[in-house]
């Protein structure tokens, strides 16, 4: 039987063109970059063009691009070392703010420096007021001073999207009354928005993004981090220099090259993507509105939230007996958070989003891909129904 | 020909590049890594790096990086930290055209089988009617740079090609947008390449030479104030001093650095009649043998972009005394009389000989043995 696939937010198919790409240099292409002759000159060139695209893609110049080993290693980049260049003299007494459903690779660099979390609304999204008051409690001294605040572009879980610039008006406000001293930084871990909304447009406002390959249907294990001019980034990998000094390592010149040619493909073919998946999703929740107990978690405003991410809780249903079910009827799913030994977690989104624990243990995330199918959505919609009634029948 | 174009990065040397290609030529492209420390841009930063090979990769050229920080510190950064040490006043970017564009650089291009280099000055090569070559100004007056390649021989001059002296500034970004160069809109790099705006010249020379106080005078010898860094003074200087205000505005004569004492006078007391020129160098040797009795006339430049003055040149008389010598051969010094009298030059900075838009030939301010 052939398999479902509608766990895309997790990771999705690679991208033909960017396969075959990727392949080309593998095969073609060892060289390192680092060198004077022919061969690292033609490996620097396939870089540097590949960094051209994803600027492009993503509203940088190419001079702000610092390729890495993923989505995680930027997140870690960003929050540890960023610093603005006027920054630097204080850094060390400020503070690092970051929204409380921040995918954990965002979370554990900020707890582990101390930071502080910020409420969200029940989609998942930032609350502003929250913001503006922590930022003016620093400005007035009753709390530690800011450096950077770290708020996703989009909600890996749920597929809530923030409003960046809203987030950096707050920002920029909170610095004028402060009157001079440096502005924190706003960092967004744009992951699961990559392929779903207009880069340039939305992440204008934000000093530092993260993005990841295996997201937008590049290889895994190639991301990058934007930096944007005047923004500094302390590097965590040292040696030969690589990135202007920012991340040591001969690159995955392979892998980078995947990675451009499926953001450039993503980028390309996004509103048609868009447009597909909103069919499908309403198709999907239409199908799913018989079934007792079930509510969607998604915002409904598609401005509001990606549109591959269907994120819905099924209350008096395990999850995971229900995951297991559908995986024996050849559908892949999720429920957007694991532990490390792979078993469920109860999500720390639903908690600090307030969603009451019931639906939270019954909840799962089905996402679409740019490549998924009417077929997914009704094999789906053949299967889920009848597993949540065997599952209650269960008891 | 095969030609290496020494690319910093800028839209100048981006188009000379690509005029090059055009013309039919062999290019190879080349960023030179000459300084090591903190830059802001030109020549030396990773981005302008970036921006040249970008830029080859653009035009189909080949792109090479060459090390010549050794060079660089030897004869650029060591002798302007020197020159500050003794109350000068350098022009570091003459140096490094002496000593390394067109020195070091070029023999390593004729080495590895170029038959010229060629760079982003606004410049031209030209050939007098009897085959000399001399450096002539760029047709962009505004931007001409003639004045920092006085120094160029007819050895030098017959392997240095430099393509965009007959355009206009306007038209080489035009010609950079038309082929969609990334640096078409860069802004030019203004500042020497190893001094940052933000930490600047007193920074930079503080961490590598005493600075030493010195006592601010009018010519009578009055005390009027002191600066704590002689070494940072320049002639001409009219703030930075700590004189008193609302005083007829006083300006720098003369930085004796031994004796510790700047002496400072009015609009007027800048001005003289002479000006002596050390470091005398001449496009083809043939110029200084019309120096004769009567003096040659020239036109004089003695900044980057600085508006030429008429003067004659006079050999400098070994005994010192101004006397009128005159006779062919070679001439190390000379002595520069202004046909109107003119400000003072600090010591260190160029002095360049013009015969109409051509380049005769130049050399260095000299402290003015008569003092002040």
């Amino acid at each position: 039987m052939a398999e479902t696939y509608l766990d895309h937010a997790a990771t999705t198919p690679m991208r033909p063109a960017a396969l075959e790409a990727q392949m080309a240099v593998l095969r073609d292409e060892f060289g390192n970059p680092s060198g004077a002759h022919a061969a690292a000159r033609r490996a620097r060139r396939l870089v540097d063009d590949a960094r051209d695209v994803v600027a492009a893609a993503v509203g940088a110049e190419p001079d702000e691009i610092v390729f890495t080993s993923g989505g995680t290693e930027a997140d870690n980049l960003a929050v540890a070392g960023a610093d603005s260049d006027a920054h630097a003299a204080v850094e060390s007494a400020r503070t690092v703010l970051a929204s409380a459903v921040e995918h954990p690779a965002v979370l554990e660099p900020v707890q582990a420096l101390d930071g502080e979390l910020l409420p969200v609304d029940r989609h998942g999204a930032i609350e502003l007021d929250a913001l503006a008051d922590r930022l003016a409690r620093a400005a007035d001294g009753t709390a530690r001073g800011v450096r950077l605040v770290s708020i996703m572009a989009a909600n890996n879980e749920n597929g809530t999207l923030n409003d960046l610039a809203s987030v950096a008006a707050v920002i920029a406000e909170a610095g004028e009354r402060a009157g001079g001293g440096a502005v924190p930084l706003l960092h967004t871990d744009a992951v699961a928005a990559a392929s779903w909304i207009d880069m340039p447009d939305m992440l204008r406002a934000a000093d530092l993004i993260t993005v990841s390959g295996h997201k937008v249907g590049g290889p895994k294990g190639v991301g990058a981090l934007v930096v944007r001019r005047g923004t500094r980034v302390r590097p965590m990998l040292l040696g030969g220099g690589q990135e202007r000094e920012r991340r040591a390592g001969t690159p995955d010149v392979a892998g980078i090259v995947g990675f451009a040619t499926a953001l450039s493909e993503a980028v390309a073919t996004r509103r048609v993507t868009v447009a597909r998946a909103e069919t499908l999703r309403g198709r999907l929740i239409e199908g799913l509105d018989a079934v007792d107990g079930l509510e969607i978690l998604s915002a409904a405003d598609p401005t509001r939230r990606t549109a591959g991410t269907v994120h819905l809780g099924i209350r008096g249903v395990d999850r995971e007996a229900l995951v297991f079910l559908l995986d024996r009827a050849g559908i892949a799913v999720s429920w957007g958070s694991s532990c490390a030994s792979g078993a469920s977690e109860p999500s720390h989104v639903l908690a600090a989003a307030g969603v009451d624990r019931e639906l939270a243990a019954g909840a799962l995330r089905i996402s679409l891909g740019w490549c998924s199918t009417g077929g997914d959505v009704d094999h789906l919609l053949s299967v889920l129904p009848e597993a949540v009634v065997e599952l209650r029948a269960g008891g | 020909m095969r030609v290496l174009v020494m690319m910093s990065g800028g839209v100048d040397s981006s188009v000379a590049a690509a005029m090059l290609r055009d013309a039919g030529h062999e290019v190879v492209g080349v960023t030179l890594k000459l300084w090591g420390g903190a830059s802001d841009s030109g020549c030396c930063s990773i981005s302008d790096v970036d921006d040249a090979r970008r830029v080859a990769d653009r035009l189909g050229l080949d792109h090479h990086t060459f090390n010549f920080s050794d060079e660089f510190t030897r004869h650029v950064v060591g002798p302007y930290v020197d020159a500050h040490a003794t109350g000068q006043t350098p022009n570091p970017c003459i140096e490094c055209n002496r000593h390394l564009k067109f020195s070091a650089v070029l023999d390593r291009a004729r080495r590895l089988g170029f038959d010229a280099v060629a760079t982003g000055h606004h410049a031209r090569v030209v050939t007098t009617p009897d085959g000399r070559r001399r450096v002539a100004r760029g047709a962009d007056g505004a931007k001409d740079q003639s004045y920092v390649l006085h120094m160029l021989d007819q050895d030098q001059l017959a392997r240095t090609l430099l393509p965009i002296g007959e355009l206009s500034k306007d038209e080489v970004r035009a010609r950079a947008a038309d082929l969609d160069l990334r640096t078409a809109d860069k802004p030019d790099s203004q500042d020497v390449c190893f001094i940052t705006k933000d930490r600047g010249r007193g920074a930079f020379l503080r961490d590598r030479i005493p600075l030493t106080p010195a006592r601010v005078e009018d010519r009578d010898g009055r005390p009027l104030a002191t600066v704590t860094a002689v070494e940072l003074v320049t002639h001409g200087q009219r703030r930075g001093l700590g004189l008193p205000g609302g005083t007829e505005p006083r300006y720098v004569v003369d930085i004796d650095r031994d004796a510790g004492v700047v002496t400072v006078g009015s609009a007027d007391d800048l001005l003289v009649d002479e000006q002596d020129v050390t470091s005398v160098t001449w496009s083809d040797p043939s110029v200084a043998d019309h120096l004769d009795g009567r003096g040659v006339e020239v036109a004089v430049q003695t900044s980057a972009h600085g508006r030429p003055a008429p003067a004659r040149l006079r050999h400098l008389d070994p005994g010192g005394d101004g006397a009128i010598v005159g006779g062919p051969g070679p001439v190390a010094e000379l002595r520069v009389r202004w046909q109107e009298p003119h400000r003072r030059i600090a010591p260190g900075q160029s002095i360049v000989f013009y015969d109409g838009d051509t380049v005769l030939g130049g050399g260095i301010a000299r402290r003015s043995a008569a003092g002040v």
